[in-house]
């Protein structure tokens, strides 16, 4: 953390994701850095995929924040290195699963793009006999499985 | 930048994001007509993901050419002819089979593009930009990958309409893969790599899916082509007077 920049963090540290709205932008990672130049402060985010549309009102939400304390950034996108499910806090993985989501697997070279996945746990009855029905759920960042034991279908945060 | 370096660079992304931007807006056509719900799902997200890299490059774009002032008015505002889209893309769906091996063909091919240009890229900010581009468009070519096969090995009827589907897509993959004069300046000059020389990975991966659908890999030769050069098809006019009508019709207009 810059100096100089703690009360911006402060202030956008409860900011929530538009589409996971019980997720902070600080559990998912989004915000990458704060820093001050000669005459502005810079705040870069890493959008969790390049198409997200809720990256559009991220960017309002924290333009919208930090006027509120007399500040005026510039958001600047960052891609490299490319956002990661890895920079979910455990506090966000926690209330992934509270809120009926399975959290992405930590990052490996077996789990990467969930290509040789094999265990999933239901969210909702933590039975491990689950299967994939789609690769993509409810957005871009998801797949959707199902319960075989439960049967209820649940979205699963994909490994990237 | 020098001048004539910048006009590369324009040139360049603007391929890119028109390969992109056309492609995301034909498989948005699914939206609400996919063959399930799940496949309703995924084929917008595919276009979403296809959309966004189109604008994050059209906005790379905007910054070298001040003629455009952001990323709307170079995909919704310039003419037939100023679109540098492969004729591929712009193709009509056809059926699903179609549809899906056409994004296999596609999402393969960008997959090892951008992997070649997270290795070396003279434009700083296409080179982060691949990195993320990669992990996606692997993403879309194996979720495609996994339909030829299934389609493929499927039913008789289902192997008959991916075989269709292949003959259908033939003659434009020679463009894919065609070398020109402005595709060598940017491999000499370590911005862009030459898409003849993504062929072979492209081959091995995209015959052995192929092989695994007991579907024949098609010829290679190089039919037809315009569309780097902005000659389109019949089918980009009615495209693009879908894609333009709500800037056309309201300038300016945003969400």
């Amino acid at each position: 953390m810059e100096k100089g920049t703690e009360k911006l963090w402060d202030v956008l540290k409860d900011l929530t994701d538009p589409e996971l709205p019980f997720l902070t932008l600080d559990d998912l990672g989004v915000i990458r850095e704060i820093k001050r130049n000669d005459k502005n402060h810079v705040v870069t985010i890493a959008p969790t995929y390049i198409g997200c549309p809720a990256i559009s009102v991220i960017e309002k939400k924290i333009a919208s924040e930090l006027k509120k304390i007399g500040i005026s950034p510039i958001i600047e996108k960052s891609f490299s290195p490319p956002w990661s499910s890895d920079w979910i806090s455990e506090n966000g993985r926690k209330k992934m699963e509270d809120f009926g989501i399975s959290p992405p697997h930590p990052r490996n070279a077996e789990t990467i793009g969930d290509s040789l996945l094999k265990e999933v746990k239901c969210p909702q009855c933590t039975s491990y006999r689950t299967e994939k029905v789609s690769e993509f759920g409810s957005t871009a960042c998801k797949s959707l499985y199902r319960c075989l034991d439960c049967k209820e279908p649940f979205d699963h945060f994909k490994c990237v | 930048m020098k001048n004539n370096s910048a006009d590369m660079v324009f040139e360049g992304l603007l391929r890119i994001a028109d390969d992109n931007l056309i492609l995301g807006h034909r498989t948005s056509e699914w939206c609400g007509h996919a063959p399930t719900l799940e496949e309703d799902l995924a084929l917008p997200n595919i276009a979403l993901d296809l959309i966004g890299h189109a604008q994050t490059l059209y906005c790379l774009a905007c910054e070298i050419d001040s003629r455009y002032k952001n990323e709307d008015q170079l995909a919704f505002l310039r003419l037939e002819h100023e679109y540098k889209n492969l004729l591929l893309v712009e193709q009509e769906n056809g059926d699903f089979g179609n549809t899906v091996l056409r994004l296999f063909y596609f999402s393969t091919f960008m997959k090892y593009f951008w992997e070649r240009v997270k290795i070396k890229c003279c434009f700083k900010k296409l080179k982060e930009f691949s990195e993320k581009a990669f992990l996606e468009t692997s993403y879309h070519s194996k979720y495609a990958s996994q339909w030829v096969v299934t389609l493929g090995d499927g039913t008789d009827e289902s192997n008959l309409k991916m075989s269709n589907a292949i003959a259908n897509l033939e003659p434009f993959l020679g463009e894919l893969f065609n070398n020109d004069d402005f595709t060598e300046m940017c491999s000499q000059n370590d911005f862009l790599p030459e898409p003849r020389s993504i062929f072979d990975s492209w081959k091995n991966e995209v015959e052995a899916i192929l092989q695994k659908g007991n579907l024949d890999f098609p010829a290679i030769i190089l039919k037809k082509r315009g569309g780097r050069k902005g000659e389109h098809s019949e089918a980009f006019g009615y495209l693009l007077s879908d894609l333009q009508y709500m800037q056309r019709a309201y300038p300016n207009s945003s969400w």
